[in-house]
């Protein structure tokens, strides 16, 4: 088998990483089907969307196990990702993954080590984030919630903070996943609170060290 | 008449998976992330599996886990077999994300204030 030739031919306009990059980041968009994700990661993306495949095994009870070769027990979940430069060293992976519940036990493993996460909702199906925000909670994964205006909004972004039942400390912001500089300001305010947080962590250790002697 | 055999890729059914992977269907434990950038430290060898002397093209310049997958069009958990693979032999090095809570149980899931800087200056660079 010849494919000497076609590394490039099958992916025209593959763009290499700078020979001096060497760390890796993770940010995850998820939410549900055709809210806008791939349309997100494809706004801020230096490379058209590229989209990839993982396998996961149920080997039983809890048991979560990777296997690379699919069977009758394991389940297939595509996903896709962009990417940007920051820096001579510093590369940004966006992955925008479905947030349906029957995925959420690869997510635990794929997204370990994500920076945050983007919560990508559309007002009219609300409903679909629920399962998505609850799973964020528990994991402890920082995120905020983008509400992707299709057409003129009919809420308020407080009906929807209430709606969500979303803590008044998670930003919740609005935007056009069409929009570059939209998308572009989604991505800011995730990492202008992981800021935010970091700082909270911060000041509640250095109390901590204050009250124990 | 008989077509020529295509590359494996993502279409192929479990059995040319298992021939890619040598049999094998568990990848490393906690080798890779998806994020981890691989460079290939020479071109292939005369006679090499085609899907490892793909990678090593592919990673002549730094490339992901993940866009080596998409690009092969196979499983992720295909490729970090393969990956592990050509670590062991030394033909290619593997640079680790810096802020990897999953290969080290126990750290922070929070990334620190430095690298939060580098990444708003770069996202406000756009
Ligand atoms: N009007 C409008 N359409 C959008 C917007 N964002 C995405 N779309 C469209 O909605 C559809 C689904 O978007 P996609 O990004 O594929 O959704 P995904 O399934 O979440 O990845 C596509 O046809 C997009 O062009 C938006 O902000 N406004
Ligand atoms: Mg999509």
């Amino acid at each position: 088998m010849d494919s000497s030739s076609s590394d490039t031919a099958l992916r025209p306009g593959r763009a290499p990483l700078r020979g001096t990059a060497d760390n890796g980041m993770k940010i995850v968009v998820v939410g549900g089907f055709a809210v806008g994700k791939t349309t997100l990661v494809g706004s801020v993306s230096e490379i058209r969307p590229l989209n990839t495949e993982e396998t996961m095994t149920r080997a039983g009870v809890g048991v979560d196990d990777p296997s690379a070769v699919p069977d009758k027990r394991s389940t297939t979940v595509a996903f896709d990702f962009g990417r940007i430069t920051l820096s001579d060293e510093n590369v940004l992976y966006l992955f925008g993954a479905p947030g349906q519940e029957r995925f959420w036990f690869l997510w635990d493993r794929l997204f370990s080590g994500a920076l945050g996460a983007v919560v990508l909702v559309d007002t009219r199906r609300l409903e679909e984030s629920w399962y998505t925000i609850d799973r964020l909670e528990h994991h402890g994964t920082p995120f905020i919630v983008a509400r992707n205006n299709f057409g003129e909004p009919t809420h308020g972004l407080d009906e929807v903070r209430s709606a969500l039942d979303l803590p008044d400390d998670v930003p919740l912001v609005d935007c056009d996943a069409r929009d570059r500089e939209s998308a572009k300001q989604v991505l800011i305010a995730l990492v202008r609170h992981l800021h935010t947080r970091v700082e909270a962590s911060q000041r509640a250790g250095a109390a901590e060290e204050e009250t124990t002697p | 008449m008989s077509a020529r055999p295509a590359p494996a890729g993502r279409d192929d059914g479990p059995d040319r998976l298992y021939t890619v992977t040598g049999g094998r269907s568990r990848p490393p434990e906690n080798v890779f992330d998806l994020v981890t950038l691989i460079v290939a430290e020479g071109g292939p060898a005369p006679g090499m599996q085609s899907e490892l002397a793909r990678i090593l093209r592919i990673c002549s310049a730094p490339t992901a886990v993940v866009e080596i997958a998409a690009e092969l069009r196979m499983p992720v958990s295909v490729v970090k077999i393969l990956l592990g693979d050509l670590l062991e032999a030394g033909r290619i090095t593997a640079r680790h994300p810096r802020f990897s809570p999953a290969r080290r149980p126990g750290a922070a899931r929070l990334p620190d204030l430095d690298t939060l800087k580098q990444v708003l200056d770069g996202l406000q660079q756009l």
